[in-house]
């Protein structure tokens, strides 16, 4: 593992923009372009379009949200024991059933207040 | 191909630059001309499906097809809509592929031709792929539509919450073969992993497939009620971009599945030769392509609060259960730890095997229970309705 193998990466994400990028400045070229101010107007049903778009959203995403925030930071404690678990003993494995039951009560806790219910 | 360049006189800083360079372009336009082919596999069978014959008409077995599609929508008008945020609603479509074609970098094509190994692959590979929801919030967000924004709020509570159940698959393979290299994990496997645990291969199509928001979960364009979503306001290459993006990320779910759990590129005579294992990889990942189109087109879609509880309730739960086991049965089954052969991985693998087919008959009966129960609920309020409905 040396640095050139990041250096590919950074090579990877600086240059894989241009790829997408090229076609749509092609089209930008190659299309026509004849804006009216009917044509541009936003879609919704036929109708013109009525008050504010960026409303206020469902509070229930919020909660998703946040279930998933306490998961995904937990997960990422899974990755480096798993790699290393054919060197651990069997004592990682009960440190572990003991982390994810942490991980169970909390999800547990949350079915039961109903925050997975969709309301 | 660093050694060529620094033969004509450049310096070794320069010709590894250089050869990365040329890398970087050689997958990435792979990826995008690999669409061109994949959406006239999937058109194809998509048509064999539902009793059509999908397309016949450019070319040799409709070949041609995607590419008279592409020169078509290059020359769309590309319309911006009053009240756009400009530089979200322009990024958007280049973010969505550019989270997709980033996968590609650690995906071993052979034994050699692989982007870059690196050594925390899988996580790389789950980090870069979150990418891809910013995008579609960023397309939601800059269009000033409300139904793209309703679909880009749906879509992030779908994709954050798949997020989960997938990453705790991709642990297993990671947990079996010690390494989250991508290429040590090919490596790794003596016996493909789908043989020794194929719950965890369920439970990765599945999130994969709602990751892609394909098949059941595509709520996220529902055009029935969100008249096709997050994109609706695209046009022109930037709506086809969002395309790509789609199939690709749908294609590369097959590629990271023929990897993790198939062995990659692994296969007779592919050490020697390179293009060999190329051509295993490709055809093992259609393998699953198929598998997931054939998914796509045989059910129906989910509504919102079926496909969050499916996940939360029944997936995570399940995925957290698989996870210990695999690693229990992983720790008692003796000498898991120096498997160099395919003669030790015969013992491991029939165990887990066993152990998994155990786990799927239990997980089946659980599902079908609760299907049971489902009709019966529907069923007495139906009966319960029906006389108040006559008395009318």
């Amino acid at each position: 593992m040396s640095l050139n193998e990041w250096i590919f990466i950074g090579l990877f994400f600086a240059l894989s923009w241009t790829l997408p990028a090229v076609p749509i400045v092609l089209g930008k070229i190659l299309a026509p372009r004849r804006p009216n101010p009917v044509k541009q107007q936003v879609y919704e049903c036929g109708v013109e379009t009525y008050g504010d778009t960026r409303v206020q959203f469902h509070a229930q995403y919020y909660v998703f949200a946040l279930v998933f925030l306490l998961f995904d930071v937990e997960l990422v404690f899974l990755f480096p024991w798993a790699v290393a678990y054919n060197q651990l003993g069997l004592f990682a494995l009960f440190e572990m059933a003991v982390f994810i039951f942490l991980l169970v009560v909390a999800l547990v806790y949350t079915w039961r207040k109903g925050a997975l219910t969709w309301a | 191909m660093t050694e060529l360049l620094q033969d004509i006189g450049l310096s070794h800083g320069l010709a590894v630059l250089i050869a990365k360079t040329v890398g970087v372009f050689v997958v990435g336009i792979f990826g995008l001309l690999w669409t061109l082919v994949g959406i006239w596999i999937e058109r194809k069978l998509a048509g064999r499906f539902q009793d059509r014959l999908g397309p016949n008409r450019v070319g040799p077995f409709g070949l041609i097809q995607t590419v008279a599609d592409t020169v078509k929508i290059l020359l769309k008008e590309d319309l911006m809509p009053t009240g756009v945020d400009r530089w979200v609603f322009n990024l958007a479509p280049i973010v969505s592929v550019v989270s997709v074609i980033l996968i590609w970098a650690v995906v071993p094509f052979s034994g050699s031709w692989i982007g870059t190994d690196l050594n925390i692959g899988v996580l790389y590979l789950v980090a870069v792929g979150a990418f891809g929801t910013v995008a579609i919030l960023m397309a939601g967000w800059g269009s000033n539509n409300k139904f793209a924004l309703l679909s880009a709020f749906r879509s992030v509570a779908q994709l954050i919450s798949y997020e989960v159940p997938m990453v705790l698959a991709l642990l297993v393979p990671v947990l079996l073969s010690g390494s989250m290299s991508t290429q040590t994990i090919v490596q790794e496997q003596h016996i493909m992993y789908l043989f020794a645990v194929p719950l965890t291969v369920l439970i990765f199509l599945t999130s994969g497939q709602a990751e892609t928001g394909r098949g059941p979960f595509d709520l996220l364009e529902a055009e029935s009620e969100l008249v096709s979503g997050f994109h609706i306001e695209y046009s022109g290459m930037k709506f086809g971009m969002f395309y790509v993006a789609e199939f690709l990320h749908a294609f590369t779910i097959g590629v990271l599945t023929a990897i993790l759990f198939m062995g990659g590129w692994r296969g007779p005579f592919a050490e020697d030769v390179p293009l060999l294992g190329f051509v295993y990889l490709m055809i093992k990942s259609l393998v699953a392509y198929v598998v997931l189109i054939w998914v796509r087109m045989t059910l129906p879609r989910l509504r919102i609060d079926q496909l969050l509880d499916f996940n939360w309730k029944f997936l995570v739960p399940l995925s957290l259960v698989n996870l210990l086991v695999v690693a229990f049965v992983w720790k008692v089954v003796p000498d898991t730890d120096q498997i160099s052969n395919l003669g030790d991985a015969i013992v491991p693998t029939l165990v887990l095997l066993v152990v998994n087919i155990a786990m799927i008959a239990v997980v089946g009966a659980i599902l079908r229970e609760r299907g049971r129960r489902e009709r019966q609920r529907i069923e007495a309020r139906m009966t319960a309705a029906k006389p108040a409905a006559a008395g009318d």
